[in-house]
């Protein structure tokens, strides 16, 4: 296949590095072959919260993430997808550092949030994972209250002045994920006394309390039923509006359902980034076709 | 089945995939067929056919609700993405198109009834070769629209779609038929009459078409329907 230019999510001039990338459906109108490991698509965008640049992620020996680049943007919830394995959850780790916790895992290239490389050794990972939330597979209420789960990260991080401070602060974030009418009534029951979706979403309210402005979710809807999985979804719907938000999830109907972009990952690879709809409806790798339709994973 | 249908992990979507594509297959025989006899009952000794055309359209209608049902149970079951859906929606379309084939060909029939009624004493064989003509082209059309569908086959489309419209032949015909009624007046009953059967042979080319920009569509994603009135859109919005 020809080498043509990556395309920028916004429209802008194309920029390729690290991988030389491959494109797009309306000039080739031919899909990229198995054996065609650079990325297609759309991989950067104007002014991006977040730019990687040529992200490798050694375990060991073994090479979890090669080389791999792409931008998150202001407000955009992108999506990555892929077979078990593929390396999607230890690149969504690499954007707060939390490899850092795994001793033989190496990470090289360049990870930027707003600019500043969050790979430097002179960065505080305490802030940075402020700045850069997350939410697990498992929702993970700490052993205390409800009200104690929400204002612990606002009171370490010296966010709230007084009492009146945090409350409000514990309040807003209970309301803006969803639980405050549930749980106003009961904020000193433990937040593991709460049902699935309700400590999802108290994790949730959790990570946003710190102000953060991105929040990570690794599969935070696997546990879920479909009803809590919808109040999840409608939540990040709503937050987006403040926060870019990278989801790792297995449901292609999740991703193709909250997602401004989709990124495709496969055996360390990313394989292909584009518009959801795009991706959903005719992908231009034939990886990504063959994964989304079924026929691989 | 064409390859690009089959290979899911799931194998009972290859089997709904294929299904869905061998209803369409069978509807389109069934058209084609309907069709041809529909061109044949303008001969005196054909007008047997009739029937059977009539009998066919009934299995279309039907076909056309299985196949719709059909559709419904696999969008419901398999959420598909990508090719997949588009084959869905491409089947979904061609079975409209189908269906009004059906009706072209239906039409025709009636058409065709009347002009052997006891209303008009004698045929004329000058007027009823424009039939033949027009006919002709439409079925060579469908026909090459089976091998398509059947293959899947996206450049076999394109080429199909490249090949010279039904217009010019109809607009002489037109020219020719007029003469008709300029010699005699009392012509103008039949001739009108000829004149729908030929726009009806001009909607089935306008089907068959269609269903080579669906097969296009299924296999590339390209959706060239309208592209003339896509460019005029672009052009005015670059003004």
């Amino acid at each position: 296949m020809s080498i043509v230019l990556e395309k920028q999510w916004n429209g802008d001039n194309a920029r390729t590095k690290g991988k030389e990338p491959v494109s797009t459906p309306e000039q080739t109108n031919s899909i990229a072959s198995c054996e065609d490991r650079r990325t297609v698509g759309i991989a950067t965008v104007n002014n991006p919260r977040i730019r990687c640049v040529d992200v490798n992620v050694y375990y060991g020996n073994k090479h979890a993430i090669k080389n791999i680049s792409l931008d998150v943007a202001h407000n955009e919830i992108i999506a990555m997808i892929g077979p078990s394995g593929c390396g999607k959850s230890t690149f969504l780790r690499c954007l707060n550092r939390m490899n850092d916790t795994i001793d033989n895992c190496t990470v090289t290239g360049k990870i930027e949030l707003d600019g500043q490389n969050i790979n430097d050794k002179s960065i505080d990972v305490v802030p940075l994972r402020a700045r850069v939330g997350m939410v697990f597979q498992k929702p993970n209420p700490f052993p205390k209250s409800i009200y104690e789960n929400v204002a612990f990260g606002p009171r370490i991080h010296g966010l709230a002045k007084d009492k009146t401070d945090l409350e409000e602060i514990v309040v807003t974030s209970l309301q803006r994920a969803g639980l405050w009418r549930e749980i106003k009534d009961c904020l000193n029951q433990p937040g593991t006394s709460l049902s699935g979706g309700q400590q999802q979403r108290l994790c949730i309210a959790r990570a946003i309390a710190i102000n953060p402005e991105v929040i990570l979710m690794d599969e935070p809807c696997s546990a879920l039923d479909p009803i809590a999985t919808a109040v999840i979804e409608n939540l990040m719907n709503e937050l987006c509006c403040d926060y870019s938000i990278v989801i790792v999830t297995h449901s292609m109907q999740q991703a193709a359902r909250v997602s401004h972009r989709t990124a495709y990952f496969h055996l360390g690879d990313l394989i292909e980034v584009g518009k959801t709809e795009q991706m959903f409806t005719n992908p231009i790798h034939q990886l990504t076709s063959d994964y989304i339709t079924g026929r691989i994973g | 089945m064409p390859d690009r249908l089959e290979g899911h992990t799931f194998r009972r979507f290859d089997g709904e995939l294929d299904h869905l594509h061998t209803e369409i297959l069978e509807m389109m025989a069934l058209v084609f067929s309907q069709i041809q006899n529909a061109i044949e009952s303008f001969q005196p000794q054909k007008q047997k056919t009739v029937y059977d055309i009539i009998e066919k359209e009934v299995r279309v209608n039907l076909l056309e609700k299985k196949i719709d049902s059909s559709i419904m149970e696999v969008l419901a079951k398999r959420g598909a993405v990508a090719r997949d859906l588009r084959a869905i929606m491409g089947f979904s379309k061609m079975v409209t198109d189908l269906e009004r084939l059906g009706d072209e060909a239906a039409r025709i029939t009636q058409i065709s009834t009347k002009i052997y009624s006891k209303e008009y004493s004698s045929q004329d064989t000058g007027m009823l070769r424009e039939i033949d003509i027009i006919g002709k082209h439409a079925c060579a059309m469908l026909q090459e629209m089976i091998a398509v569908l059947k293959t899947l086959d996206s450049k076999r489309a394109r080429k199909l779609l490249r090949r010279a419209g039904i217009n010019e032949a109809f607009n002489a015909s037109l020219r020719r038929l007029t003469t008709y009624v300029l010699e005699d007046t009392l012509k103008m009953k039949y001739v009108i009459n000829i004149i729908l059967i030929l726009k009806s042979l001009e909607r089935i080319d306008a089907h068959a078409r269609n269903l080579a920009e669906y097969v296009i569509y299924i296999v590339s994603g390209d959706d060239i329907r309208h592209a003339e009135d896509n460019r005029q859109d672009a052009d005015n919005k670059a003004r």
